[in-house]
């Protein structure tokens, strides 16, 4: 796709084709995924410093607006923005100008009032982090930028980015990989921005498994072979990536327990044995032990679920550093 | 290239000339256990080959500044940003910075505000092949290759043939 084609379709990118939103994972040229991924690299060493921080975004202020609750994502957000020594502010939306009745665009036109530098959006509403950017964009607020911390069903990209950047640190490319992703698929943002990601950078084969009731009824068409029996679905795998089953998918009619979910998908040290020697096995957490995955897995020693969370923070601060300075 | 930018091309050194020149300079000056911090990229080519040239235990790190620049707002992030790697204690360290040209001051000004990020060191000097003058900030090197003067719209830019270094001109936009 041409660099025009790019910027009509991603209001993400600035004119001259740089990333100035995060938004989605979906669309973005793979030029713009590996420099984030190459930027999150020089951070990941600062952890390892006395002085844990850098100076980049010095003076400029960070809003974390939480319209939906998520302690993790945004703890490692506002550690992010701290250890690139921005001033960072937290909003639980829902309790305050939500309830009150003002409108998203209202809340965000107030922030900018205040000198919002960034907004760091979560949202229960698919394309809730889109509709901000594109207000910031007509309104010539170019110097405001977007990160969506996860929109409904829709995406997560930054999840997905940490995803590819352990990926990556793990196997070195993504040119010979086979990756499975398990569970939920259908309820998952984290899948979808991951298989985005893995399909942009090359990855050969992506593999989604999974019963029928958890799956999107035309996944296919994401690039992925679909399995709904786990032993062949892990057979062969280099990375194994598996989805949290959110509790309330059992109450429903998708699932006939959590036991019998565990019996046909959990992930157990049998199971995983189907795959590559070397396999790596991943979960973006909050992790439901005995559902999704055994503790002997989660625990075990091709588990990367921790160093995840580390690679975490050095992909936000790079995306962070990269869209302020665009 | 032009022929006009060719007949504004200053006599540029030699960069072996240079390296050979700056060594001579440090080697009796140098502190033994001195680590030596070669700033990416021309800085850190020539920090391995000041290493290998200077007696004493000299560990070798290298920094890359893109963090602590002061023209962010301006520009943006670089891409191909490096890990800066520090192997040795910094705090009570002697280091010896060392970068290819030196100019406006301000690289050296942000590895320097880098390094202390990492710990107090008993001292930092700094080695230069070049310095080619119009500083901007109250900075200057202790060991020095060679000096020159060249106008505002040439940049002078490091490279390397294999193992051998070389100075190239290139012209700056707007400079």
């Amino acid at each position: 796709m041409s660099r025009a084609a790019d910027i009509v379709r991603n209001p993400q990118l600035n004119i001259d084709g740089q990333l100035t939103h995060l938004l989605t994972l979906e669309g973005l040229p793979e030029q713009v995924i590996r420099n984030i991924l190459d930027t999150a690299d020089p951070f990941v060493s600062i952890t390892e410093r006395e002085v844990k921080k850098v100076p980049l975004l010095r003076g400029k202020a960070v809003f974390n607006l939480f319209f939906e609750n998520s302690t993790r994502t945004r703890t490692t957000f506002e550690i992010a923005a701290k250890r690139l020594s921005a001033d960072v502010i937290n909003l639980n939306i829902g309790v305050s100008s939500a309830s009150k009745g003002e409108t998203l665009l209202d809340t965000i036109d107030n922030l900018v009032a205040m000198d919002a530098d960034i907004f760091v959006v979560r949202h229960a509403q698919s394309g809730a982090p889109h509709l901000i950017a594109q207000h910031l964009n007509a309104h010539g607020r170019r110097d405001v930028h977007v990160v969506n911390a996860g929109d409904g069903r829709h995406s997560h990209p930054t999840q997905g980015l940490l995803d590819l950047y352990t990926i990556r640190h793990y196997k070195k490319d993504f040119h010979n990989l086979t990756v499975a992703v398990v569970g939920d698929v259908l309820h998952s943002r984290v899948a979808r921005s991951l298989i985005h990601g893995l399909t942009t950078l090359g990855t050969p084969e992506v593999r989604v498994v999974g019963p029928k009731t958890l799956l999107p009824s035309k996944v296919e068409s994401l690039g992925v072979r679909v399995f709904h029996n786990m032993a062949e679905g892990l057979r062969g795998c280099d990375v194994v990536v598996m989805l949290r089953l959110q509790s309330e998918r059992m109450k429903g009619t998708l699932l006939p327990s959590a036991g019998e979910y565990f019996k046909h998908y959990g992930l157990t040290p049998d199971k995983l044995a189907l795959a590559k020697p070397d396999v790596i096995v991943m979960h973006p957490g909050p992790m439901n032990r005995g559902v999704e995955i055994d503790s002997a897995v989660a625990d075990g020693d091709r588990s990367v679920i921790l160093p995840q969370v580390t690679f975490g923070i050095a992909v936000r601060m790079a995306v962070m550093s990269i869209i302020a300075g665009n | 290239m032009s022929p006009t930018t060719r007949m504004q091309t200053p006599e540029i050194p030699d960069a072996e000339t240079a390296l050979a020149a700056l060594a001579e300079r440090m080697r009796p000056a140098v502190a033994f256990d001195a680590a030596f911090v070669g700033i990416y990229s021309g800085g850190a080519w020539i920090a391995d080959r000041l290493a290998k040239m200077i007696p004493g235990e000299h560990p070798v790190g290298y920094i890359d500044v893109s963090f602590y620049r002061d023209d962010y707002a301006r520009t943006g992030l670089k891409t191909g940003t490096k890990r800066s790697e520090l192997p040795f204690d910094v705090a009570g360290a002697t280091i010896i910075l060392v970068d290819d040209v030196l100019y406006t001051g301000r690289s050296v000004r942000a590895a320097i505000n880098e390094l202390f990020d990492y710990g107090r060191p008993e001292r930092i000097e700094l080695a230069v092949l070049v310095d080619r003058g119009g500083r901007e900030l109250p900075i200057d090197a202790t060991y020095c290759g060679a000096r020159l003067a060249v106008a505002r719209n040439l940049s002078i830019v490091l490279a390397k043939d294999g193992e051998r270094l070389r100075f190239g001109v290139e012209n700056v936009a707007g400079g």
